[in-house]
């Protein structure tokens, strides 16, 4: 049995059936059904505009549904209160893009803040555990340094440290090697292998990056127009015969074929007097 | 609250269940008061079933309590769970670690004379 096998049999940690996102009159996502079972590295792929971050945003509870259902640990996400999200997200660790890290505070302050957000711990039990951190993601000896003084790589690992730093059961990556090089990239797909070995964590992975995809998922979502294209073993999205599938795999540019009533739509909606 | 025993010259606390952000506190306040009584000390983890950070947090610093007054630390029935989580960190390389109590206890042949 390999690995994705094994994971099927486990619970779903986050279960989308039907999701439609809307950003205005613009559909984002359509019709998006998937689960991300315990213990598994989900991947969500797809192009610039394919729907990726929408998604992302409503499995955060940042968006809400314009219909379908998104159930985290069990939790309807549409109708969840203010008490159950905070408790929610004690459990669930992100990894922004940009870090998003306090300019104002050190790296071991910006590791802290989610213990002193939600914990009531001795402060030197808070400070270990966020050095301890630090350790894991290779940062030690960097806790005094400030936001402005890391490197992108520094940047994301510190993030990283602070996504980690509660032991969430669930864990969240938007675009975790996006402006790394090679082998810095490389290194943060071995520690996100390594955290979700030893932390037994189910992580959710956005990412357009193949070979980062390629080597940490157990199943890849690909994305296309708002639509799942396909969702599968990495082998199997390799061998897919579909040709959106293998356009993206392969980084061909599609031929956009225009309808011109929804051009038009979109190039004059809202104008006055037109 | 956690059960202590002496045995053998040792304090031995034995920490059971899950060790997480609810039921730390109280296991770095039994650590720490029995480091208090300047006898060395040993963890029994054996009953743990899930051990997390904060848990870890407070056994990083009763060991460095215990060096600073020179007294001996370690941690007995480590499970592989609770193993993988120090492995993540290197904390296998810096804890002594014994697969028992009586392990520990037992008489080291090199200080024989």
């Amino acid at each position: 049995m390999n690995t994705a096998e094994q994971h099927s049999l486990r619970d779903p940690v986050i279960e989308v059936d039907g999701l439609v996102a809307c950003y205005g009159s613009r559909k984002i996502l359509d019709d998006v059904s998937f689960d991300v079972r315990s213990g598994e590295i989900m991947v969500i792929m797809g192009g610039s505009g394919s729907g990726k971050s929408t998604l992302l945003r409503h499995m955060l509870a940042l968006n809400r549904a314009v219909s379908g259902s998104i159930r985290v640990f069990g939790l309807e996400m549409g109708g969840v209160s203010s008490r159950e999200l905070h408790q929610l997200r004690q459990r669930m660790g992100v990894s922004f893009q940009n870090g998003a890290l306090f300019n104002s505070l050190n790296v071991e302050d910006n590791v802290i803040f989610p213990l002193r957000e939600h914990t009531v711990l001795d402060d030197n039990t808070m400070r270990i555990m966020a050095r301890m951190k630090l350790e894991v993601v290779n940062m030690a000896g960097f806790e005094k340094l400030m936001p402005a003084q890391l490197s992108g790589g520094m940047a994301k690992r510190t993030a990283l440290a602070r996504a980690i730093v509660m032991d969430p059961k669930l864990l969240f990556f938007d675009e975790p090697s996006a402006g790394l090089d090679p082998v810095v990239s490389a290194d943060l797909d071995e520690l996100i292998l390594r955290l979700r070995d030893a932390m037994d964590v189910s992580i959710v992975v956005v990412t357009h990056e193949l070979d980062s995809a390629f080597r940490i998922a157990d199943r890849i979502l690909v994305l296309d127009k708002g639509k799942v294209l396909i969702i599968g073993t990495v082998d199997e999205v390799k061998n897919s015969d579909n040709e959106r599938v293998q356009n993206l795999l392969n980084r061909r540019s599609e031929d956009v074929i225009v309808d011109p009533d929804e051009y038009m739509q979109r190039l004059t909606d809202e104008l006055i007097g037109l | 609250m956690y059960p202590v025993e002496e045995n053998g010259g040792y304090s031995v606390v034995h920490l059971t269940g899950e060790v997480d952000l609810n039921c730390s506190p109280e296991a770095r306040k039994v650590i720490l008061e029995c480091l208090r009584r300047n006898t060395p000390l040993l963890i029994d983890l054996s009953a743990v079933t899930h051990i997390d950070s904060s848990g870890i947090a407070s056994l990083v610093e009763g060991y460095q309590v215990s060096r600073t007054l020179k007294l001996d630390f370690g941690l007995v029935g480590v499970s592989e769970r609770a193993m993988s989580v120090l492995r993540l960190a290197r904390l296998d390389q810096v804890f002594p670690i014994f697969a028992s109590i009586e392990e520990r206890l037992k008489p080291d042949p090199s200080q024989d004379v």
